[in-house]
C-alpha cells in the first residue's frame, strides 16, 4: 500500500493540540512508517508555497487545528481543502470555535483596544497597532488581516470529520489514525474519537438527587471525590457535553469544562447547561432563585467556553 | 422599510396551551384590541420552553421572545412552570452578556381568565421593543466591520 500523505496545520490554536500528537510517543513511529507528513509548521519546515504548487486532492488527510481566526487562518483552510481528499477539524477550536471563539465577546477594535491599550502590562503611548502592511527600506512587511469574529473550521470550508476535545485524548487519536490506515472512516461529517452520550454517561461518581442552594468556584472547596460535583454546587459540564474523553478532568477532582463540545442531541450547549443548572436550583420564588444565580459570575464564559462561534447566536452584538 | 417609526417588531411567544394560550383565546373572543406583532406558539408547559427556543427565535430574526404560563402553583403538571422560573434569570444574564436589552424577553404568569392581562403585556411589550429598534440577529451574524473605528 501507498503511504498516506497527511498533512498536519495549526490556525488560531494555543498548540495543545499539536502536543496531543506527540503524546502518541512511540506510536508516532507507527503514523511515520504509513504516513509521509507534508506540511506541520510546528515541527518542519515548510512554505506555502510548496503545499500551493500540489495538485488538487494530492494530501490524502489533512489534520487541521485551531478556529479561524484571521486572513491566512481563512486562505490555508481554503487552500488545505483544495488540496486534501480528507479534512480532519482537529480539537475543539476548529470543531467549535474553542477557547479562542470566546473573543466573540468583542470584535476587532475591542481586542485591539485591549491588548494594545487596555492590558497593565501594555506600554503603547503611541498607540501602535498591527497594519495588514507597512514598508520599511528593506521593503514591505505585511501581516494577516484580523476579523471581527472567530469562526469554526466547519463554518469556513466543507469539513469530512471532526475530532473534538481540548485537546483530543491520545487514545482516541490513535483510533482515529488507525481508522484512517485502514480505510475504515464513517459516513462523512461524522465525529469521530468520540462517545455517543453525555460525559455524566462516563463519570464514576456517585448521583442522587440533585437540590442546590449555592453555587462554588473550583478554587473556593475541595471537592468530595465520590459525589456528584453539581450536586456539590460546582458548575460540570458533563449534561450537556459529549463523552469519549473518558471523564478526565472529574476522574481529577475537577469538573468538566465542556470541550468535546454539545451531544449529539443538542443543539445549543451553552442553552443546555443553563437549563441543566437552573433545574437543579433549590428554589420555589422568584427571589429565591435570584439568589443562586447571582453567584454565578460569567454564564456566557462558563457555558459557551469551547463553544461560543459554534452556538446559535455564535457572537455577542457591539 | 424606512426609519425607525416604521418598523414592526416581530415577537414570538411561547405560551402554555393549559393556561396563557386560553388567555389569549380569550382575548380573541371577547375582542379585545391587541397589536398583532406577536407570533403565538402553543406549547403544553412553560415548563418545555428549552432556552434553546429562544436563542433559536433570536438568532432566526425575532426582535423579542415572551414566555407565558400558568401562575406558579397552577402549572398542569404542578412544577413545569417552577422549571420556567428558574431558567429565566439565568438565561437573562447569558442575553444580557451576548448584548441583549432584557426587555426583549419576557416571562409573564397569565391564566385562562386574565386576557385583559394578555392584551395588555403585548401591547407593552410591542412598544417596548419598537422603541428598541430591530435585533436583526440573522443579518448581523458574520458581517465584517460592523463598527467603524
Ligand atoms: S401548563 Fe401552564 S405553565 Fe405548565
Amino acid at each position: 500500500m501507498a503511504k498516506l500523505k497527511l498533512a498536519l496545520y495549526w490556525a488560531a490554536t494555543c498548540g495543545g493540540c499539536e502536543v496531543a500528537v506527540l503524546d502518541l510517543n512511540e506510536k508516532i513511529l507507527d503514523v511515520a512508517a504509513a504516513a509521509d507528513i507534508y506540511l506541520w509548521p510546528v515541527a518542519m519546515d515548510y512554505k506555502y508555497k510548496d503545499a500551493e504548487a500540489w495538485h488538487d486532492k494530492f494530501i490524502d488527510v489533512c489534520l487541521f487545528n485551531g478556529a479561524i481566526r484571521n486572513s491566512e487562518g481563512e486562505h490555508l483552510a481554503k487552500l488545505l481543502r483544495a488540496k486534501s481528499k480528507v479534512m480532519v477539524a482537529f480539537g475543539s477550536c476548529a470543531c467549535f470555535g474553542g477557547i479562542p471563539g470566546l473573543a466573540n465577546v468583542a470584535d476587532r477594535e475591542g481586542v485591539f483596544a485591549r491588548v494594545y491599550g487596555e492590558t497593565p502590562s501594555t506600554d503603547n503611548s503611541d498607540g501602535t497597532r498591527p497594519q495588514t502592511s507597512f514598508t520599511v527600506p528593506e521593503g514591505e512587511l505585511t501581516l494577516p488581516y484580523f476579523y471581527d469574529t472567530v469562526k469554526t473550521l466547519g463554518q469556513t470550508v466543507p469539513v469530512d470529520y471532526f475530532l473534538p476535545g481540548c485537546p483530543p485524548v491520545t487514545k482516541q487519536i490513535w483510533a482515529v489514525v488507525q481508522a484512517i490506515v485502514a480505510g475504515q472512516l464513517p459516513p462523512p461529517g461524522s465525529f469521530v474519537g468520540v462517545a455517543e452520550k453525555s460525559v455524566c454517561e462516563e463519570c464514576p461518581r456517585v448521583k442522587e438527587e440533585k437540590k442546590v442552594t449555592a453555587f462554588v468556584r473550583p478554587h473556593q472547596v475541595i471537592p468530595q471525590p465520590e459525589k456528584c460535583l453539581l450536586e456539590q454546587g460546582l458548575i460540570c459540564c458533563g449534561p450537556a457535553t459529549r463523552g469519549g474523553c473518558g471523564a478526565q478532568c472529574v476522574n481529577a477532582n475537577m469538573p468538566c469544562r465542556g470541550c468535546y463540545g454539545p451531544t449529539e442531541r443538542v443543539t445549543d450547549q451553552g442553552a443546555k447547561m443553563l437549563s441543566a443548572i437552573a433545574s437543579i436550583i433549590d428554589a420555589t420564588d422568584e427571589a429565591g432563585v435570584k439568589k443562586v444565580v447571582d453567584q454565578i459570575v460569567d454564564p456566557l464564559g462558563t457555558f459557551y467556553r469551547f463553544g461560543l462561534p459554534n452556538s446559535l447566536l455564535t457572537r455577542v452584538r457591539v | 422599510m424606512s426609519g425607525k417609526n416604521s418598523f414592526e417588531p416581530r415577537i414570538i411567544g411561547f405560551l402554555c396551551r393549559w393556561c396563557s394560550y386560553q388567555g389569549a383565546d380569550l382575548a380573541g373572543t371577547s375582542r379585545r384590541h391587541y397589536p398583532p406583532n406577536m407570533v403565538p406558539v402553543r406549547v403544553m408547559c412553560s415548563g418545555r420552553v428549552d432556552p434553546t427556543f429562544v436563542l433559536k427565535a433570536i438568532a432566526d430574526g425575532a426582535d423579542g421572545v415572551l414566555i407565558c404560563g400558568c401562575h406558579p402553583g397552577d402549572c398542569h403538571y404542578q412544577s413545569g412552570n417552577f422549571n420556567a422560573m428558574r431558567r429565566y434569570p439565568l438565561l437573562m444574564k447569558a442575553l444580557e452578556q451576548f448584548g441583549i436589552e432584557k426587555e426583549r424577553v419576557r416571562l409573564e404568569w397569565i391564566s385562562a381568565s386574565e386576557s385583559e392581562k394578555f392584551a395588555l403585556v403585548v401591547k407593552e411589550m410591542t412598544e417596548t421593543v419598537r422603541r428598541l429598534g430591530p435585533l436583526e440577529w440573522n443579518r448581523r451574524l458574520f458581517q465584517e466591520g460592523q463598527r467603524k473605528t
